[in-house]
């Protein structure tokens, strides 16, 4: 008894000396200054060998390019001045249309997604042919070349004339473009829900939630938050693939570029588009590799590894 | 709530129940469950009687929690059957949901929901099965929290709790919805040992309330001083029962001694 007291007592004096120890009265040792001048050497000369790296890599890139025969010639075709500066208002124009793709066929994936998911997932019989159906959708979505999809539907479609169906290359396009993303983005959400530990399931089974019910409030929730950045990762992709609804003719960046090459033999208006769409990426891949990480630091939290 | 009410009334005239009389909370009868070849549970029977508490030792294995999945139908058996009060639920036509909604477990991992705080785990199933109204069922959740000890951290995510602490709000989950019976599976198995303590306290108070409970356990101290009633599984059969002082002061089976020297050797009774 007495010995516990005693034991225990100088644990508590031993708590507030360290606690108040970090916040006066600590100098730092020789060993602790010694170790971080050293790493401050390290990380100067780190620095210093990667500006070197950099400038060497960038000089041979630039005479290996500019030194090839077929170089100023390139140069006239793809990097006219002249002609971006006519494509890029047109251009841009043009991408308006794929950002408003973007978001209308972004949502319309994400439902149809996570609807497929949902049915893939689904158990009892009467569901069979729903389950069926479902997979059946991913496995030929997945499989036939988005290129061949846009064709079927934006030239297949109108070639029917069937009354009431829309001929508008954009809705079209768009249709197609969701049909084959929302495959992907459907076994994105089934891996997400089948992630979910088993355990969850069994605990929500066990408060006698419904099956229905232990989906909705306990496995989807954590399957989806679990699955954001492949989801946007999908979501980068489809953003630049709407440049495909050119085909049908709708004129987004691609078109607009297409038209003045076609009249113009000059291949700088593609250039141009190409670095449009590159920039309109750029945010969403950083976006999505911040959510990323966000999401590893919450998992991972204490470690330095 | 309402089945348990309909139960606690007179069997219907004319239609003789088998269980009639029967006023046990839990029975099983020659239970058998076999995993793909493996026998875990070969005959088992077992009875509980209201407001007690059985003990299910027994060396890893030996198919306590397994029997404890089965008595909450999360296993299918495959032979016998199990009646809890008085109402057989291994009959297919039994409305599983209804079963799981007055039998309360908790699992060896909490198996808490990492999505919701505290207060939404504890909640959930009031509100969503039973139909309690928000106000009423955070009222009543936040008083199951302060008797635990845990009234300050309603509103945490369970991955900033302690384990004894995630445990703690595991069986505040279980008892929420007012079970008629408690399954504990080795709960405190995944625990720090100076955190065993305060989840076997609360175990204690639950008895003390007249909770009918059914626990799987390697705490064997604990067993003997909280259980009516231990039943030491082997083989897949309850190889011995009875009281605490009964199995753990005289075993009449050579096998139960044997597994009672054993954790006396390892320093855990």
């Amino acid at each position: 008894m007495t010995v516990a007291q005693t034991d225990s007592g100088r644990e508590g004096a031993d708590g507030e000396g360290g606690m108040a120890g970090a916040d006066d009265a600590y100098t730092p040792s020789q060993r602790r200054i010694e170790r971080e001048r050293h790493k401050r050497a390290r990380a100067r000369r780190a620095t210093a060998i990667a500006a070197l790296s950099t400038l060497v890599t960038a000089a041979v890139l630039y005479l290996v390019v500019v030194d090839a025969p077929g170089w100023p010639r390139t140069k006239e075709t793809f990097f006219s001045a002249q002609y971006a500066r006519e494509a890029f208002p047109k251009v841009l124009d043009g991408l308006w249309l794929n950002i408003r793709l973007l978001f209308v066929c972004g949502a319309a994936v994400l439902v149809l997604g996570m609807l497929i998911a949902i049915a893939r997932t689904l158990r009892g019989p009467v569901f069979f042919p729903l389950r069926v159906l479902a997979a059946a959708y991913t496995d030929f979505f997945r499989g036939l070349p988005l290129i061949i999809n846009l064709m079927i539907v934006v030239l297949g479609v109108p070639a029917l004339r069937l009354q009431g169906v829309t001929v508008d290359p954009v809705l079209l396009g768009g249709t197609a473009l969701t049909l084959t993303y929302a495959a992907y983005v459907a076994e994105v959400f089934r891996a997400g829900i089948e992630s979910v530990h088993p355990s969850q399931r069994a605990a929500a089974r066990s408060l006698g939630l419904t099956n229905r019910q232990a989906l909705r409030y306990v496995v989807l929730p954590q399957a989806v938050r679990r699955q954001v950045p492949p989801l946007l990762n999908d979501l980068v992709s489809l953003q630049k693939d709407t440049g495909l609804v050119s085909i049908g003719g709708a004129i987004d960046a691609v078109r607009a570029a297409d038209i003045i090459v076609g009249r113009s033999l000059n291949y700088t208006p593609y250039i141009v588009a190409g670095l449009l769409f590159v920039a309109l990426t750029i945010p969403m891949t950083r976006f999505t590799d911040w959510v990323t990480a966000r999401m590893d630091r919450q998992r991972a939290q204490g470690g330095i590894l | 709530m309402s089945e348990i009410l309909q139960k606690s009334g007179a069997p219907e005239p004319g239609t003789p129940r088998e269980s009639a009389g029967d006023t046990s909370v839990l029975r099983m009868e020659s239970v058998r469950k076999t995993f793909g070849g493996s026998v875990v549970l070969r005959d088992v029977d077992l009875e509980v009687a209201p407001h007690t508490v059985t003990a299910l030792i027994g060396a890893s294995g030996s198919g306590k929690s397994t029997l404890l999945r089965c008595a909450n139908l999360l296993e299918e058996i495959d032979d016998g059957a199990i009646w809890l009060d008085g109402e057989e639920i291994t009959d297919p036509r039994t409305d599983q949901d209804a079963v799981r909604r007055r039998i309360g477990v908790v699992f060896q991992a909490y198996n808490l929901f990492p999505h919701m705080t505290v207060l939404e785990n504890i909640t959930l199933a009031p509100r969503r099965v039973h139909g309690v109204p928000r106000a009423e069922a955070e009222e009543h959740a936040r008083g199951l929290l302060e008797r635990l000890g845990l009234g300050a951290r309603a509103a945490e995510y369970p991955d900033r709790l302690s384990g004894g602490q995630q445990q703690r709000v595991a069986i505040a989950r279980a008892v929420a919805v007012r079970p008629r019976l408690l399954l504990l599976d080795e709960i405190t198995a995944a625990l720090d040992p100076e955190l065993v303590g305060e989840v076997l306290n609360v175990v204690r108070d639950l008895k003390n309330d007249g909770m009918t409970m059914v626990l799987a356990t390697h705490e064997m101290g604990f067993a003997r001083d909280v259980a009516d009633q231990v039943c030491f599984l082997d083989g897949g059969v309850v190889l011995e029962r009875g009281t605490a002082d009964e199995v753990f002061g005289d075993p009449q089976q050579e096998r139960t001694r044997r597994f009672l020297r054993r954790i006396v050797d390892a320093g855990r009774l």
